[in-house]
């Protein structure tokens, strides 16, 4: 099976052919938007983060912008720094690895925020263009690496959407494609199934790390996780515990060997099924999958979630039919319980409405433009 | 007809209502090709869980084959399993250790 996608000159193929105008602080978020709204083409990447935080954290705030600026899906990126939050040549830098054009402007540097709109909108624009000049090509499935999430699940999303979701999964890695999935809490209660399946023992050992590192946050806290996760969302809906929500969400991976574990912010290499580890909670989680290089998220729900990615389609997927009906303009597939097709089944038609999505059809969130509002993860506070 | 509950292990000693169900129903299911029958103490929304043995106090609650919590009363057999009556044992940051 194949997809057209638009080349990279590192080899990589992307699904969309966006410049992405990534802001590197907080305080830089409000020119990279002005500039993404004004240059037709470009997809913003905002966030809370950049400042005022210890140095590992910085580190993994760096790291991050450095792999979502690295994803196929951008042809061209600019950077946006208000300049006090220190230097931005090691993201540039780690961007220039996949050889795409790369430019920045810093707001403190350039006298304000206007003259940074525009010289950013001046740089912007001149990236679109030369992006508007690559055309997509037929490649094959092997060069997708599809990102995976649950949001807003309810107990349909562990008996049908996710083991759907995973079997799609299955099949993408066979034929030579790779996926990955996070939401390290998620993995509390059933991380002993995921080590088991780790291609070796160090992989296995870092599984049950990050749960336990996971874990030990809400320890430190002296409270109960339950309410935190699983939500009061998912309490409503039936879900009763970390155990149960955990159970249903590490099926969406598929059941392939664990061939990696990615810290926040890192992109795995080659193919097969890998684990990146960070929170639930969807800004930061489908971050992490867009870091990662994924090109393409398939994102199950059970609720509803509506929230995609500013410049990685993600496709909702639900087997509520409560949330399918009321929901609609939201939900790109249902997975139909009652309808007798097997996991299996399912998966190959959620497979090949993936490839489809890949190729250039639009997905209920970015038809709606609910793609904004994204953030980056971090493990320590700030001060 | 329409399957009513789902019993995902034959270890389960919990099945998840595939639609709402009313108390005093008769809920049939299949686990491991043979039929086993809970009449329900409590009404059961949609994803909801009931008990389908007697499970007591701070034994396991087995769902997929795996444990999910552990009961924090006696249950009995078509009652509502839920908070109110399962505790997680993971991310207990308030159970002092």
């Amino acid at each position: 099976m194949s997809f057209w996608g638009y080349p990279r000159l590192d080899g990589a193929i992307g699904t969309r052919n966006y410049v992405g105008v990534i802001s590197t602080v907080a305080c830089a978020n409000d020119v990279a938007q002005w500039i993404a709204k004004q240059v037709p083409g470009c997809a913003l990447f905002a966030h809370q983060q950049g400042c005022g935080q210890a140095e590992p954290d910085m580190e993994l705030v760096h790291c991050t912008l450095t792999s979502l600026g690295c994803n196929p899906n951008l042809a061209g990126v600019l950077l946006v720094s208000l300049g006090c939050e220190g230097p931005i040549d090691d993201i540039m830098a780690g961007i220039a690895t996949s050889r795409k054009p790369i430019a920045s402007v810093v707001i403190q540097e350039l006298g304000g925020a206007s003259a940074a709109v525009a010289e950013g909108s001046r740089l912007a624009r001149q990236m679109a263009m030369d992006a508007s000049a690559i055309r997509r090509e037929e490649v094959d499935d092997s060069k997708l690496m599809i990102g995976v999430k649950c949001g807003a699940s309810d107990p349909t999303s562990g008996l049908a959407s996710n083991p759907s979701i995973g079997a799609a999964c299955d099949m993408l890695i066979e034929k030579g494609g790779a996926c990955i999935f996070g939401e390290t809490p998620e993995m509390m209660g059933a991380e002993h199934i995921l080590a088991n399946r780790a291609a070796s023992p160090e992989i296995g050992r870092k599984i049950i790390e990050i749960v336990n590192r996971m874990e030990q946050r809400s320890l430190a806290m002296g409270v109960d996780m339950r309410g935190a996760n699983p939500s009061r969302g998912n309490i409503a809906a039936g879900l009763t515990s970390i155990e149960e929500k955990s159970l249903g969400a590490i099926v969406k991976g598929g059941t392939t060997p664990i061939k990696g574990v990615c810290e926040y912010g890192e992109r795995p290499e080659g193919s097969g099924l890998f684990i990146v580890d960070g929170p639930g909670q969807e800004p930061k989680a489908v971050t992490a999958l867009a870091a990662a290089g994924a090109q393409v998220i398939l994102f199950s729900t059970g609720i509803g979630a509506p929230h995609g990615f500013p410049f990685v389609p993600v496709i909702k997927v639900t087997a509520n039919p409560k949330t399918y009906q009321q929901l609609s303009e939201h939900i790109d597939f249902y997975v139909d319980i009652g309808g007798g097709a097997s996991h299996k089944e399912l998966g190959y038609d959620i497979l090949m409405e993936t490839l489809a999505v890949a190729s250039g059809k639009k997905t209920k969130a970015e038809n709606l433009g609910y793609v904004n509002f994204t953030d980056i993860w971090t493990a320590g506070t700030t001060f | 007809m329409e399957r009513k509950a789902v019993v995902l292990n034959s270890k389960d000693n919990v099945a998840t209502a595939l639609t709402d169900l009313q108390a005093g129903e008769v809920v049939e299911m299949e686990v491991d090709k043979g039929a086993i029958s809970v009449t329900l103490v409590d009404s059961i929304p949609f994803g909801h869980k009931f008990s389908l043995t007697n499970i007591k106090l701070d034994l396991p609650i087995m769902k997929y084959g795996e444990i999910i919590g552990k009961a924090t009363a006696d249950i009995k057999p078509g009652q509502h399993v839920h908070v109110h009556n399962v505790a997680s044992t993971r991310g207990r940051g308030d159970i002092a250790k």
